[in-house]
């Protein structure tokens, strides 16, 4: 009852600023111009949208998310309503977890608004709809994976700007960390390196979400998204627990 | 309604409140003096379960805030020091999220919250958005929200700050009034405050009481001042230094 109350005020707070209208605005313009230009959308002449359009999500998402959820949590140490949140009959975790859905909607509506480009390939050819839904599904197990990591660094902090630069930073190293130029580089420098190609590949957002775009989504790839989420947002509320003692 | 017994809270090394035991029955009002750095607002923070204690015991309505804290906490309306607000929302529809935490719903939501605009005077600004409000609106707006679930125990942080002397007035009347259904406990700088609106009044310094008692009482401790009682009392912060 009460994560729902916090979900509605907080989902209202993004439509009731620009945050939200601005963040699906630019997430589709930048997504579908990035799929027609180094996306290659006409030279692949391929309508599943496995390489031309998903694999960039994650790159727009590393910085797109942090921007969206900074505030999350060091917005409510800054102007003290954590200390009313606090004094309320009701459990940390449903504050956390309606923040968090929150999020979660603006991000499903932003990905929602680039069905334009599911459309032009369904006219241009014969896509299997299931595999783009499956790409769909990995890019918001990516997103809620970034809002997680934000949600868990804005509880450390008041100041937004500080939230945004470390989350940032992480969903960086998250995304960059299994892109293919990178991991093909520590290949290069020799046969030990494949134990930390594997690890690399494993630990990288970019492996599960190139998997989910062609259509397959492992338990591997949904425990390593759920476990992230999960972790992220038990450690919020630890994190919160802590500062008041 | 309010029992404090031998509340300490250390923030490291530091203690900020020593061995604190008082308590507040119904029909009080209890005004919580002493100077900045007292330990005022950390004990304030303690009774409405938001900080957690190092050791003591804190009941609200015979409920321990400290094992039962949900169920205690139903009990507390909390003005805090700042008075903290959502600035994207508006009035009535901030009143309105705060009743909906406090699981009123339907229509004894909007009588509570058509009640706490009327008992405050928000009727000008019900509709107008938080961020544009002037610091008095500010404060009564928090205190609105404190009043809503018609707590029986009222804790208020320097309920009087940041408003004009008619303000603070009607505030004062608001607190007695108040007083005579509920237990109160606030905090305040204000030295005529204690006298216009408290039945008793301790007063806090480096974080355990030096006076305990009614503002009558106190006033002739310190030969006929409250003023004198609370300079001889308490330390100033160059003294501290």
């Amino acid at each position: 009852m009460n994560t729902w109350t916090i979900f509605k005020r907080e989902l209202t707070s993004y439509f009731t600023q620009p945050t939200a209208y601005a963040i699906v605005v630019i997430f589709g313009f930048l997504s579908t111009l990035l799929a027609f230009t180094i996306g290659n959308f006409w030279q692949i002449d391929d309508a599943s949208l496995y390489g031309s359009f998903f694999p960039y999500h994650s790159l727009l998402m590393m910085i797109l998310v942090p921007a969206v959820s900074m505030r999350q949590w060091s917005d409510e140490h800054s102007s003290g309503t954590i200390e009313l949140l606090g004094t309320w009959p009701i459990n940390i975790r449903s504050a956390i977890l309606g923040k968090y859905f929150a999020s979660a909607v603006v991000w499903a509506l932003a990905l929602l608004l680039t069905c334009p480009i599911v459309f032009a390939v369904n006219w241009l050819g014969d896509p299997d709809n299931w595999t783009i839904f499956s790409g769909y599904l990995g890019s918001f197990l990516v997103c809620c994976t970034f809002i997680a990591i934000t949600t868990l660094v804005s509880a450390f902090t008041r100041d937004q700007v500080v939230a945004l630069i470390v989350s940032v930073a992480i969903c960086c190293v998250l995304t960059i960390v299994g892109l293919e130029q990178v991991i093909n580089e520590v290949r290069r420098t020799g046969p030990d390196a494949k134990h930390a190609v594997d690890v690399m590949t494993q630990l990288g957002v970019f492996s599960h979400l190139r998997e989910a775009s062609m259509g397959l989504i492992r338990f591997t790839s949904l425990f390593y998204f759920l476990g992230l989420i999960t972790t992220c947002l038990i450690g919020t509320n630890l994190v919160l627990k802590s500062q008041r003692s | 309604m309010i029992e404090v017994t031998g509340l300490t809270k250390r923030f490291g090394s530091k203690v900020a409140v020593d061995d604190l035991s008082f308590s507040v029955k119904k029909g009080e009002v209890l005004g919580f003096l002493g100077p900045n750095g007292a330990g005022k607002s950390t004990t304030m923070r303690m009774v409405t379960g938001f900080l957690p204690v190092t050791s003591g015991e804190i009941t609200i309505c015979d409920l321990s805030v400290i094992t039962n804290p949900e169920a205690a906490k139903k009990k507390i309306g909390y003005l805090p020091e700042s008075a903290p607000l959502y600035n994207d929302m508006t009035v009535q529809g901030f009143l309105k999220f705060c009743a909906s935490m406090r699981s009123l719903g339907g229509a004894a939501r909007q009588t509570a919250v058509d009640h706490a605009i009327e008992t405050c005077f928000l009727e000008n600004v019900a509709r107008q958005s938080i961020g544009t409000l002037s610091k008095g609106y500010r404060h009564r707006t928090c205190l609105a929200q404190a009043l809503l679930h018609d707590p029986e125990v009222l804790v208020l942080d320097e309920p009087t700050d940041g408003l004009d002397p008619n303000q603070k007035l009607e505030v004062r009347k608001l607190i007695k009034n108040l007083g005579k259904e509920k237990a109160i406990l606030f905090s305040t700088h204000i030295l005529e405050e204690v006298t216009a609106a408290c039945t008793r009044a301790v007063i806090v310094d480096q974080g355990t009481i030096v006076a305990d008692g009614t503002p009558e009482k106190l006033a002739a401790e310190g030969g006929g001042s409250l003023y004198d009682l609370f300079h001889k009392v308490t330390t100033s912060e160059t003294n501290a230094a």
